[in-house]
């Protein structure tokens, strides 16, 4: 059985700032990472692979050729082989235009995947949008914010327990399925330096737009059904009074008068 | 127009069952469509063989200016022995009502669920001009399946300009689901809805963890479709003299074109009310050191009325359930009074609560970002601060 992982590389944000003149992204020195999500998504690949040494384990990523340390680390982490899909015709891919071009991969190198894993939202963008939109694409059912994943032995059903307002909740789905995963019980973890040998031997292939069936005015910003007109910074919201140096008494008393004033207390 | 690939159709007629609208019938040699067909694409997307396909083509501006209307899909919530709209859906049409104002256009609700939906009056008294209502046994519960189909047959029928989803878990689940099978744009968590002089809707919504905000447009497809986040727009005060109109819009579900099945139900334990909902929130962040000491928070939040919550750092570390979790991978929140001890406020913190009304915040750092938008900030360890805080709050302290 094939489970695909589909990963993004993002900045990491907490040290993103925006430029106060501009209003754009400072982003020189600002390390990429692969998205945390989508490592629990790894990881819980990894533990399905496991319970099962038959699974191959497949990392895709669409981005820009620097994607490739995102996939390195996949593989580090467990992925057999990883396949980046990239070329300068994918670049502006909203939402929509990102989840048919890899559909199109999976559809194309992947055709037989009984499971695609991806992570509950990237933390640059933190649409959640993608994942539904393959699962949709391809015609599948999807299971959103898995913490635990467990396949049938026959290897056609797959029951995921997953976050939901009131808790949990127990979805079983067939296979083939898409299951995003929140973090729960994997843990990111530090890679051995066996894995990090090993996962120079592995496969890591690129796709670019040549090899997919599609037409040019599907793919990247033509492709894209939003767009987007104006990027600005937020407007900074103006603090009030900061009190400091207090004995824990005082700084209580501070704070009991501001709740009393506030008619809390 | 459905294209269907008769060489590679093998007539098991799964589309038949999965159509909404009756307008599929399989016969012994072919398939054929009719024309009650209206594109919404669950025959395409149920079809074993991929037989079934949907061609559509850019739309023309005197296209796009036929779809009208400002639709909002007017989530439910269990409430006792009914489900009623929940609160996010009444902040949805208040600002609906505005949009659909300056549009010239009807705004309408479209509520799916079982027999047990009540209240849908209380929709039209929030603005909306009708509510268009799928009543199904199938709709009891939510499932992905089930609700995109009966929403995307809403939607090929009625032709909306915009339609609008509370960022829930349920509406992040639904809306690229239902967008994907129309092939239409989406634009997640939004936090500022407009219309521009051409009548198109302008997304706000920030990226990046809330370091910058976009403004999206979608120029090509409609409905243009987005989710937007509680506690982003005020819910308005109903107006019972407001008319009230409802109308039933069947369909046709398949119990087994619901391809996932609930197997267990988990709750976690409650701690006070929702913290979407709640009207003050006392929230824990890693300053406070270890989790014996949120008792100490929860005390706090006890004595208050409120309810407890805290940041994404707590609930990785496994101290707090995930429903607890404020912030922009967990709910946001929007309560009168929000109380931050030992948060240093990270951007994806602050997204999730800075529509709170007023803010208290307590932390050893004097140069958390916390305290930038804190009403009050106190720099000290809050260990050390909240029971002289709670000594304070006794009844009878000055």
């Amino acid at each position: 059985m094939k489970i695909v992982v589909c990963v993004k590389q993002v900045p990491e944000i907490t040290h993103v700032r925006v430029n106060p003149e501009t209003g754009t992204l400072v982003r020189e020195g600002v390390a990429s990472i692969l998205n945390p999500f989508c490592e629990y998504a790894l990881d819980h690949a990894a533990r399905l692979k496991a319970a099962g040494p038959e699974i191959e384990i497949i990392a895709v990523s669409m981005g820009p050729p620097q994607a490739q340390s995102a996939l390195m680390r996949c593989l580090e982490l467990g992925a057999d082989r990883a396949v980046l899909v990239s070329d300068r015709k994918f670049a502006g891919a909203d939402t929509w235009a990102t989840a048919l071009t890899l559909a199109a991969v999976l559809r194309k190198i992947v055709p037989d995947a009984g499971l695609i894993l991806v992570g509950k939202q990237a933390i640059d963008g933190d649409t959640a949008q993608v994942g539904p939109e393959i699962a949709e694409i391809l015609g599948m059912p999807q299971i959103m914010y898995g913490v635990e994943m467990v396949l049938t032995a026959s290897r056609r059903r797959i029951r995921v327990k997953r976050e939901v307002e009131s808790g949990y909740e127990v979805l079983e789905a067939r296979l083939p399925a898409l299951v995003s995963a929140s973090k729960g019980e994997a843990l990111r973890r530090m890679p051995s330096l066996a894995d990090v040998l090993s996962a120079r031997c592995r496969e890591l292939r690129v796709v670019t737009a040549a090899d997919l069936d599609l037409s040019e005015n599907e793919l990247g910003l033509a492709g894209s059904y939003t767009q987007v007109v104006k990027v600005f910074p937020p407007v900074p919201k103006q603090g009030g009074r900061k009190v400091e140096g207090l004995e824990p008494a005082a700084a209580a008393g501070e704070i009991a008068a501001f709740l009393r004033s506030e008619g809390y207390a | 127009m459905l294209k269907i690939d008769h060489q590679i159709c093998n007539l098991c007629g799964l589309c038949q069952k999965s159509c909404p609208f009756g307008a599929i019938s399989a016969g012994e040699e072919t398939v054929t469509v009719d024309e009650r067909c209206t594109l919404c694409g669950a025959c395409v997307n149920v079809c074993p063989q991929a037989a079934l396909s949907i061609e559509r083509r850019q739309a023309s501006p005197e296209e796009l200016a036929r779809y009208r209307g400002v639709y909002v899909w007017s989530e439910c919530e269990e409430r006792g022995k009914h489900l009623v709209p929940r609160r996010v859906v009444h902040e949805l049409l208040s600002h609906g009502r505005r949009l659909a104002d300056r549009l010239g256009q009807p705004l309408v609700a479209v509520a799916l669920g079982d027999e047990r939906m009540q209240e849908l009056e209380r929709l039209c008294h929030q603005g909306a001009e009708r509510v268009v209502c799928c009543r199904h046994d199938l709709l009891g519960s939510y499932s992905t399946d089930g609700f995109a189909t009966a929403l995307a047959a809403v939607v090929a029928k009625e032709k909306p300009a915009v339609l609008l989803f509370g960022a829930t878990p349920n509406g992040r689940d639904l809306a690229p689901r239902v967008a994907a099978r129309l092939r239409l744009g989406l634009t997640a968590d939004c936090t500022g809805l407009s219309i521009d002089d051409q009548g198109q809707l302008v997304q706000t919504r920030p990226a990046f963890g809330g370091n910058i905000m976009a403004s999206i447009v979608t120029p090509y497809t409609r409905p243009q479709c987005a989710t937007v986040r509680p506690n982003v727009f005020a819910a308005a005060a109903p107006d019972t003299t407001r008319s009230v109109a409802i109308d039933n819009f069947p369909v046709t579900l398949a119990k087994a074109s619901i391809r996932t099945k609930v197997v267990e139900q988990i709750p976690a334990s409650v701690e006070g009310e929702k913290i979407e909902e709640a009207r003050i929130l006392v929230s824990a962040g890693r300053g406070c050191g270890e989790p014996s000491n949120l008792d100490l928070v929860r005390t706090l939040a006890h004595r208050l009325g409120g309810t407890l919550a805290g940041s994404r750092a707590i609930v990785e570390l496994g101290w707090i359930s995930h429903t607890l979790q404020v912030g922009q991978s967990g709910t946001t929140v929007g309560p009168d009074l929000y109380i931050a001890v030992g948060i240093s406020g990270a951007v994806q913190h602050i997204v999730g609560m800075s529509s709170s009304k007023k803010i208290v915040a307590i932390n050893k750092d004097p140069d958390a970002p916390i305290f930038k938008i804190a009403d009050l900030g106190v720099v000290g360890d809050a260990l050390q601060i909240l029971p002289k805080l709670l000594d304070a709050l006794k009844p009878g302290c000055p």
